[in-house]
């Protein structure tokens, strides 16, 4: 017997504007000691399957059509709230997506860990309060005694999902629910926490539900692993099952959106199109200078793609910036073709902005709001005199077809777009210039990872057919492998390992640039993909 | 070609932008239609008195004295017999032209001042907003009592006075509103471009601060008119011959013993317009915020 | 704490510094001085007068006269109550005045809170359109029309209340506070309701349900806090409006408090008592602005760090 067993669970909600079916009748189950991991991208409804088991989806809006989820042999469905919230936080228990917003800011984090012990127990505060210190400690956060007693804001990222982690444990739960808990972490964190949740489940022989958007983060430690699109599992099976045979075109199209191998044709010449020397950008935050690009020197080649990799903190992004004059620069020069552009202005700024252009992260930040395409489009073209007002607009028509959208949304707002086609938006204006040199700074990272494959072909294309140089800025080392010629690590605001992509994978020199590798998610895949 | 693209463009879908999901929200909120609706009456009569009142102004009847509301005299007359709906009228020109001059001023000085710091930034930035801060903490209620007081019982400088009291919040919000959406990467983006300073206020940030500046500036309309009752009422505010609903509700509550009427009608006309411009407010909040229509 | 505190009060000197200032010079610079309207004042009397009050001393000595005296916490004499000080005046009216303040803070917090929490609870029911309807009646209904309104119908209507006077009858206490505090309930209701839909919005309220807490602890230990901080911040903003509220209440229900002091003064032109009730009350309403502040950082772990150390 399984631990749970969902048969036909079906969830639907009521809206003004009908009912939206979120999860279509889908059956899976978790055994004690094992991981499920429940893949889908944003909408396809894991999440909220999870969430109506235990009572925490609002209903209304949303409403359970059908089905059964047996737990213990108790069926979920049917129980009450107030008897579901005895086998809440007791028996299952959660940990969420971002543990910055999930912990009370208000609370110590003792507080709020003996809650679910002193509340399902009636075990004394000062005994749960023990229990908590040797949890955290067995979660790996250091100086339990004390830490017991700070605010969730006193610890960082990874240190607060391990403390979510230690929450969820506080009960000696038998099934724990993870959704996405390691999306909102840099690589090696998420490394760290994957191994501590795989750990913790195996010496305690809990059930997990892993819910995530990725493939390749479940590679390394799922059992069983089902695959959700639009409110149904259209594939499971076992890990090997999944990634060695899948068999549903959506799975395969899953595994070839994992960005693996290096790239095909990569340029060989020494045309320097932009020097970087001792480059560095100091920020002035409330009175303490923080170093984010320190001393950093190095060339970019006309018509190359250089990955510019790091964690969060590590400068990458402000690298592009200051090379485009986006924040003020501290010291250093950057060369672009025999210009420097950091004494640049007025005028000669401005045609040099021509040349350099940007793709930036967010394609819901990147785009006003009140513009629509043809304006967003226009505006590049009619102020560096590229297109007159008759002829500007068979320019944007061009550019649309380019990057891939249809005609007809010409006259449409960024709102009425999906992350994906915004994105295609913010590339056609970057290249409304026809600039030489593209910045893009993590432009598929908001996106989910079909569409992140989508966008990343866009991109080659587009930098052949416009013969682009680009610095291509990303967290993820598998992306920036699939498509640079050059790698660059950053750690801290300095480089730490340059080389190109084979040399970095094949034998990294440094000890952070080798930590970086052995957390990308997905070792068992190895380095070519099971689908191609 | 070109005859091409000019189809292709006809054909085009129209968008819908964000200021026309925000009218259709509006116009599903009734509270607020009705807020409007009123608001717009309001307007439209005091804008008219002179021609459509009922009595002139003052036009006094000493031996009709006080009277209930009757056929000659829907809402009654005072003690010298002038017809209330009249005052009201009269008095509504003058409490919504507070409302209206006020706020402007406030809505001059605050964009100005918030849209400056929040572009400039840096010291400038910190200098100017200290200064909204020490200005918050003054008292400025007694403040406009004593001006009210050394100066005399000035118009001008009532409106003055209270658009300079009412500035300091909306200076906050648009430098808010501003230093928010610097951070934007569109506004990144408009800087990548080569765009100047200038068109970047005009095109990408101002259109996109619009939204909570309208609202404000609808909610500011109310708490500016209360500002002026409070002051009539307490005597310091618009005084005789000219007449305000907050000195027609001062005179009221004088003798609302005998004449209840003279307190509750001109009373009730002020309730219904701060709700009505409440309601605005509320609605335009809703459907204005991008926040809220997000999800 | 004690640094932060400190540091505020330092900052809150030169805040009262310019309201004295600036109190001093319009006082003086207004046309007319305080003895013209006496008719027939013969001019050696006057005289007199005017060097009594320091009135023939060059301005700014007598600026900085007035800055000496009021360093010894002395507010001058009244220019319209010969032989009283303003002192007195202000140690007559306060009292009374505080006690309404109190009462209508109360009135204010409680019922105001409760009624936002509620709303919160279950939004875009009747349990949230009934307590927002009044909320917003409140907020529209001015205390000057409120408080003849409660007098028409509780006093003379049903003669349940008496209408006038303060601690003379029992039960006359009960219409001066609830009509001052109505307005600040109503809008600590708004507050204090937006502030827990928010909260309540919160991942974190959603971590606490996973906990399975009964929905009432979720409320009350997960959601009260953050969800309170606005109307604690708010605090400061109310007091000042009460003050001024305290005018309008203590005309209309002839109170002896401070703010009926201070429009009689207005209209009397008792320029010192003018003059030493502004200096008093701005005092008054800059500490209590920063009492707020700093009871709401202090409420804020994360703005904690700013009281030094580890809280």
């Amino acid at each position: 017997m399984a631990l749970l067993e969902v048969k036909d669970l079906a969830v639907s909600f009521v809206t003004r504007n009908g009912v939206n079916k979120a999860v279509d009748g889908i059956s899976f189950s978790v055994e004690s000691g094992k991981i499920t991991a429940i893949i889908g991208e944003s909408g396809s409804g894991k999440s909220v399957a999870c969430y109506s088991m235990l009572g925490l989806v609002p209903m209304p809006p949303g409403r359970i059509d059908g089905g059964s989820a047996l737990f213990n042999r108790q069926d979920l469905l049917q129980m009450s709230e107030s008897e579901l919230r005895k086998i809440r936080g007791r028996d299952i228990a959660m940990i969420f997506q971002d543990p910055m917003t999930c912990l009370n800011p208000y609370m110590r984090i003792g507080e709020q860990m003996i809650e679910p012990l002193v509340y399902h127990r009636g075990v004394s505060k000062a005994e749960a309060m023990a229990r908590a210190v040797e949890l955290l400690g067995e979660v790996g956060i250091r100086d339990p005694e004390t830490t017991v007693n700070n605010y969730p804001h006193e610890f960082s990222g990874g240190m607060r999902q391990r403390v979510m982690i230690a929450m969820a444990l506080i009960n000696e739960p038998k099934l724990l629910i993870a959704d996405e808990p390691t999306t909102a972490l840099d690589v090696t964190i998420q490394a760290q926490i994957l191994q501590l949740i795989a750990d913790l489940q195996k010496s305690r022989d809990i059930g997990v539900i892993f819910i995530s958007h990725d493939l390749a983060v479940v590679a390394d430690i799922a059992d069983e692993i089902c695959v959700m699109q639009t409110g149904t599992i259209v594939e499971k099976g076992d890990r090997a099952a999944i990634f060695d045979h899948a068999e549903h075109p959506y799975t395969q199209k899953l595994l070839a959106a994992i960005p693996s191998g290096g790239k095909e044709d990569t340029v060989e010449h020494d045309d320097t199109l932009v020097r970087v020397e001792n480059l560095r950008t100091w920020f002035n935050a409330e009175g303490q200078i923080v170093k984010a690009v320190d001393d950093v020197s190095f060339d970019i080649r006309r018509g190359e793609v250089l990955g510019l990799v790091g964690e969060s903190g590590s400068g990458k992004s402000t690298i592009g910036r200051s090379l485009l004059r986006l924040v003020p620069v501290t010291g250093g020069t950057v060369t672009f073709d025999d210009t420097d552009v950091t004494a640049l202005e007025g005028r000669a700024l401005k045609d040099m902005r021509r040349r350099m252009q940007m793709i930036f992260q967010d394609p819901f930040a990147s785009l006003n709001p009140r513009m629509t395409v043809f304006d967003t489009l226009a505006e590049p073209l009619l102020l560096h005199g590229i297109e007159n007002r008759k002829s500007v607009a068979q320019a944007v028509l061009k550019l649309m077809d380019d990057v891939g959208l249809v005609r007809s949304a010409v006259r449409k707002y960024p709102h009425e777009f999906s992350g994906g086609q915004r994105q295609r938006i913010a590339i056609g204006r970057a290249l409304a210039t026809r600039p030489e040199f593209v910045v893009a700074d993590e432009p598929v990272s908001a996106l989910d990872v079909t569409i992140q494959a989508q966008i990343l072909e866009l991109m080659q294309e587009l930098g052949r057919e416009y013969g682009l140089t680009m610095l291509f800025v990303s967290h993820d080392l598998a992306v920036v492998r699939h498509l640079a010629d050059r790698i660059i690590v950053l750690y801290q605001g300095r480089i730490v390992e340059e080389g190109s992509g084979e040399q970095l994978f094949t034998t990294p020199r440094e000890a952070y640039t080798q930590q970086l590798l052995s957390a990308i998610p997905g070792h068992s895949l190895g380095s070519t993909p099971a689908v191609s | 070609m070109n005859t091409d693209v000019i189809t292709d463009i006809a054909q085009a879908e129209e968008g819908t932008s964000l200021w026309q999901d925000a009218w259709v929200r509006l116009r599903k909120n009734h509270l607020a239609v009705f807020g409007l609706v009123v608001l717009v009456t309001m307007i439209v009569i005091a804008l008219l008195t002179p021609w459509i009142a009922p009595y002139a102004y003052d036009a006094q009847n000493l031996d009709l004295g006080a009277s209930p509301p009757s056929a000659a005299h829907w809402l009654g007359t005072d003690v010298f017999g002038r017809d209330l709906l009249t005052q009201i009228m009269y008095g509504g020109r003058i409490s919504l032209a507070v409302g209206f001059i006020a706020t402007s001023v406030a809505l001059l000085i605050g964009v100005t001042w918030g849209a400056i710091a929040g572009y400039v930034g840096g010291r400038t930035d910190a200098i100017m907003m200290r200064l909204v801060d020490i200005l918050y903490a003054l008292p400025f209620m007694i403040f406009i009592v004593l001006l009210m007081v050394v100066f005399g019982r000035n118009m001008v400088l009532l409106f003055l006075a209270i658009g300079a009291v009412e500035w300091l919040t909306m200076a906050r919000i648009m430098r808010g509103q501003v230093q928010s959406l610097r951070q934007q990467e569109f506004v990144e983006a408009a800087v990548s471009l080569g765009l100047s300073p200038a068109t970047i206020i005009r095109r990408h940030l101002v259109p996109n601060a619009l939204g909570p500046i309208i609202v404000y500036t609808t909610l500011t309309i109310p708490s500016v008119m209360l500002l002026e009752a409070f002051l009539s009422f307490l005597g310091l505010g618009i005084q005789p011959p000219q007449t305000s609903w907050g000195l027609l509700i001062s005179y009221g509550a004088e003798t609302m013993e005998e004449y209840p009427w003279l307190l509750i009608y001109p009373g009730l006309t002020l309730t219904i317009t701060l709700f009505s411009l409440n309601f605005l407010g509320d609605g335009l909040r809703d459907a204005l915020d991008v926040r809220g229509s997000k999800d | 704490m004690g640094r932060f505190l400190a540091i505020r009060l330092l900052q809150a000197i030169p805040v009262i510094l310019a309201v004295i200032t600036v109190t001093f010079f319009l006082v003086r610079v207004a046309p007319g001085g305080p003895f013209d309207s006496e008719k027939a004042v013969l001019p050696e009397v006057k005289a007199a007068l005017e060097a009594q009050y320091r009135l023939d001393l060059p301005l700014f000595q007598q600026y900085t006269a007035y800055l000496g005296d009021l360093a010894q916490g002395d507010f001058g004499p009244s220019f319209k109550y010969p032989g009283r000080s303003v002192n007195e005046l202000i140690g007559a009216g306060l009292p009374v005045t505080a006690e309404l303040g109190l009462y209508a803070l109360l009135i204010a917090t409680v019922i105001g809170g409760l009624a936002g929490v509620i709303a919160s609870l279950r939004p875009n029911t009747p349990q949230d359109y009934i307590p927002m309807a009044l909320a917003m009646i409140g907020i529209c209904m001015p205390t000057f029309l409120l408080g003849p309104l409660l007098v028409l119908l509780f006093g003379i209507e049903l003669e349940w209340l008496p209408v006038s006077g303060w601690g003379d009858i029992p039960g006359d206490k009960l219409l001066p506070s609830i009509t001052l505090g109505a307005a600040y309930a109503a809008y600590i209701a708004r507050l204090s309701r937006a502030g827990m839909l928010e909260v309540l919005s919160q991942d974190y309220i959603r971590t606490a349900r996973a906990k399975g807490l009964p929905e009432w602890q979720v409320v009350v230990k997960h959601g009260l806090r953050g969800g309170l901080l606005p109307v604690v911040a708010f605090l400061g903003p109310a007091f000042a409006g009460l003050l001024a509220g305290s005018f309008v209440v203590e005309t209309i229900f002839q109170i002896p408090g401070l703010g009926r002091f201070y429009v009689q003064a207005a209209f009397n032109r008792d320029y010192t008592m003018i003059l030493g009730t502004t200096v008093f009350l701005s005092t008054l309403i800059v500490l209590f602005n920063l009492l707020s502040d700093v009871l709401a950082a202090w409420l804020n772990p994360r703005l904690r760090h700013q009281f030094g150390g580890k809280a």
